[in-house]
């Protein structure tokens, strides 16, 4: 079965399909690739975390993954990005992102892998509860508006410094 | 007319449930099914500033018009990654 470039669900992520995903789109341009995980920490904001469960709107997730990857093609052309999120209740240490990009160049690489997850982080639609020691808690970050060119050249310049 | 509202995260906690029918005048945008809302959930009108709107899964701003059977979603500010 060949991995989708873009998904969302309960499944368990694994960089390895991905980036073979990517690697078997490639005629032999590509200089770099570049993988992110960004993984379940065991601390946050003081508490101790037990788990956390991520909910996802998945229609208008995979629209905001098919906007990203448009937002890359128009600031680094060439570039290609692979993205799956994952739902449901993950443990301490198991991987809720996964982000690889592939380019000509190592530092568009890296800045493109960036982007990916800020913009992730601004426009998807995923909210994660967070289980700690004595409670929980649903975590808020920012209010999603694709069309807010402020968050979008935020992400750009974090991307590229 | 009716539509569907589709709830996230802490929204649906508030509501009680994750999706629900609602009946509104035709003409209505989705402001005036988020203000029935917010009516009907007191708890929700802290979110008017910070929340999102999507209309059949698609971000929509509020003054976008709704027709019957759309899917009408609120979403709190997102937290992914």
């Amino acid at each position: 079965m060949t991995t989708p470039l873009f998904a969302i669900g309960p499944a368990t992520l694994a960089l390895e399909p991905l980036v073979s995903a990517i690697a078997s789109d490639s005629d032999g341009v590509d200089g770099a690739v570049v993988t992110f995980l960004g993984l379940v920490r065991n601390h946050n904001q003081g508490r101790r975390v037990l788990y956390l469960e991520y909910e996802a709107y998945e229609p208008l997730a995979l629209k905001a993954f098919a906007r990203i990857d448009d937002e890359v093609r128009a600031r680094w052309p060439g570039m290609r990005i692979a993205l799956h999120h994952r739902t449901g209740r993950l443990a301490i240490g198991e991987a809720s992102v996964a982000i690889v990009t592939a380019s000509p160049h190592r530092s568009d690489a890296f800045a493109a892998c960036r982007y990916v997850i800020e913009r992730v982080k601004q426009i998807v639609p995923v909210w994660k509860r967070e289980y700690f020691d004595g409670g929980d808690i649903w975590i808020e970050g920012a209010t999603a508006d694709p069309d807010d060119a402020a968050a979008r050249a935020e992400a750009e310049r974090i991307a590229c410094a | 007319m009716r539509v569907t509202v589709r709830l996230f995260a802490r929204l649906r906690d508030i509501a009680g449930a994750a999706e629900m029918p609602k009946d509104i005048p035709p003409g209505s945008t989705i402001r005036t099914v988020w203000t029935a809302l917010a009516g009907e959930f007191p708890g929700m009108a802290q979110y008017e500033r910070s929340m999102s709107s999507a209309l059949n899964a698609d971000y929509a701003r509020m003054d976008a018009e709704v027709h019957e059977g759309d899917e009408i979603a609120f979403l709190p500010p997102v937290s992914g990654g």
